[in-house]
């Protein structure tokens, strides 16, 4: 695969890795790119470097439009291995090469690499220029390492944005409009709900900073280059930014032997009956990176685990150490779960939600044992309640 | 005097400490810092922190 010219002089040079499947425990399904940009003018900058590994390919095209002894300047919008992997090889090449980035950046790339680079340190309302071009700097702390920044670049109106507006997507197209909307929108989604939704409060705060700019352009650090979906790809993330609900509720659950399972179905069906669409997620079966993906945008979190050894399942623990971490705002929800004696698991899974963030609307239902009709009627009913508050929350009739 | 906690990014605010990146003195109050400082790790202003 060749470099592509995004913009007049300005390059996408990075590397696509139709490979990838587990990026720090994020499942990939659809592989991701490191995308890195190359601009050629009286100075030439290098935008952020690929993922250790792929110096070779980084090179080759960089060398396709100049020699890259000749770079002048290497930024690091954000400091994390995938793009400043390579920084070292391509700065043995670029003698002279500056590295541009924030104080943190600065910070964090000499804890990783212990390099004794030639740095400019910027913070917002910097810039460079480089002849025809300006690169303008934004400090985007938290979105999503302390050191992340925007470099925009005003006579373009283009937006380096990094993580920001990223997806794991390999593709053979370079742009929005050249790749499937649905899977698109669908990477765009599971790449928000894993990696920054924890952050929204900072979202909202730089899309705010951002609105000042104008933009044709979003490139960010993976997957495709944003130029016809640029308005829809930033009214999503203003929904994300405050977890938004749609009218789905989510029924998480794992089952030793099926009466948890039971008590899901008819909470489910509550639910569904009550006009709120439910679906059935087995945490065992599930991986985390998908759940998360549900939880962004549902109204409700309801939590199901039997009792083991007097505490939930490790596959329960596990998803709910992961939605934690994620703290989804908004969502409503209660602890359920059977057992055969002395129990503990539902308390315990109630606290993890809590700790979450989640509202408990419900009070914790448990059974000894197999639910019998009686208990299969509170769960079905618990349902339907929480239908009723779901649908006054985001306003359905 | 108590400390503060950055919700987006998790950074404490010890008052003993204060914050020296932003000549912010050791012994100042939460309450007492200018209402346009926001949190040296990630820029989150002050009502994005809660008291722990
Ligand atoms: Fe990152
Ligand atoms: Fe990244
Ligand atoms: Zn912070």
């Amino acid at each position: 695969m060749k470099s592509t010219e995004i913009k007049p002089g300005i390059y996408w040079v990075g590397y696509i890795d139709w490979d990838v499947r587990d990026f720090h425990g994020y499942q990939t399904s659809r592989g991701s790119t490191y995308n890195a940009y190359l601009i050629v003018d009286e100075k030439i900058a290098l935008i952020d470097a690929v993922k250790g590994g792929y110096a070779y390919d980084l090179i080759d095209k960089i060398s396709e439009h100049i020699d890259p002894a000749k770079i002048d300047y290497v930024v690091s919008n954000h400091t994390e291995p995938d793009h400043s992997g390579e920084l070292q090889r391509i700065l043995d090449i670029a003698k002279n090469a500056k590295v541009v980035a924030t104080q943190k950046g600065k910070d964090g790339l000499e804890k990783y690499y212990e390099g004794n680079w030639d740095y400019e340190v910027v913070k917002t309302g910097d810039s460079i220029s480089l002849g025809k071009n300006t690169m303008e700097f934004i400090a985007t702390p938290m979105l999503h390492w302390p050191d992340s920044m925007f470099t925009y670049i005003p006579e373009q109106k283009l937006l380096f944005s990094m993580d920001a507006f990223g997806q794991h997507f390999a593709s053979s197209g370079r742009f929005d409009d050249q790749v499937d909307i649905c899977e698109l929108l669908a990477e765009a989604k599971i790449y928000y709900a894993n990696i920054i939704m924890h952050l929204g409060s900072t979202v909202a705060r730089t899309l705010k900073a951002a609105e000042k700019l104008e933009i044709d352009m979003i490139a960010p650090s993976h997957g495709v280059i944003w130029r016809s979906m640029i308005a829809d790809i930033i009214s999503a993330y203003q929904d994300w930014a405050v977890c938004k609900p749609t009218n789905k509720a989510l029924v998480l659950y794992d089952s030793m032997w099926h009466s948890t399972e039971m008590m899901a179905v008819s909470i489910a069906e509550g639910l569904g009956n009550g006009g709120v669409p439910a679906k059935l997620l087995n945490v065992s079966i599930n991986d985390v990176t998908h759940l998360a993906t549900e939880v962004l945008d549902c109204a409700a979190v309801i939590v199901g685990s039997p009792t083991l050894n007097n505490g939930m399942l490790p596959t329960v623990a596990s998803f709910m150490t992961y939605i934690q971490g994620l703290q989804p705002k908004g969502k409503l929800g209660f602890a359920f779960g059977s057992h055969g004696w002395a129990g503990g698991a539902v308390p315990k899974v109630r606290t993890m939600l809590e700790d979450t963030g989640v509202e408990i609307v419900h009070e914790n239902i448990t059974c000894k044992y197999k639910p019998d009709a009686e208990e299969l009627k509170v769960c079905y009913e618990a349902g339907q309640i929480l239908a009723e508050k779901i649908k006054t929350n985001i306003c359905l009739p | 005097m108590e400390k503060y906690r950055c919700i987006p990014c998790g950074y404490i605010y010890d008052p003993a400490v204060g914050d020296p990146d932003n000549d912010i003195a050791p012994g100042t109050a939460f309450a007492d810092l200018p209402a346009d400082w926001t949190c040296p790790e990630c820029g989150a202003p002050k009502d994005e922190f809660e008291a722990c």
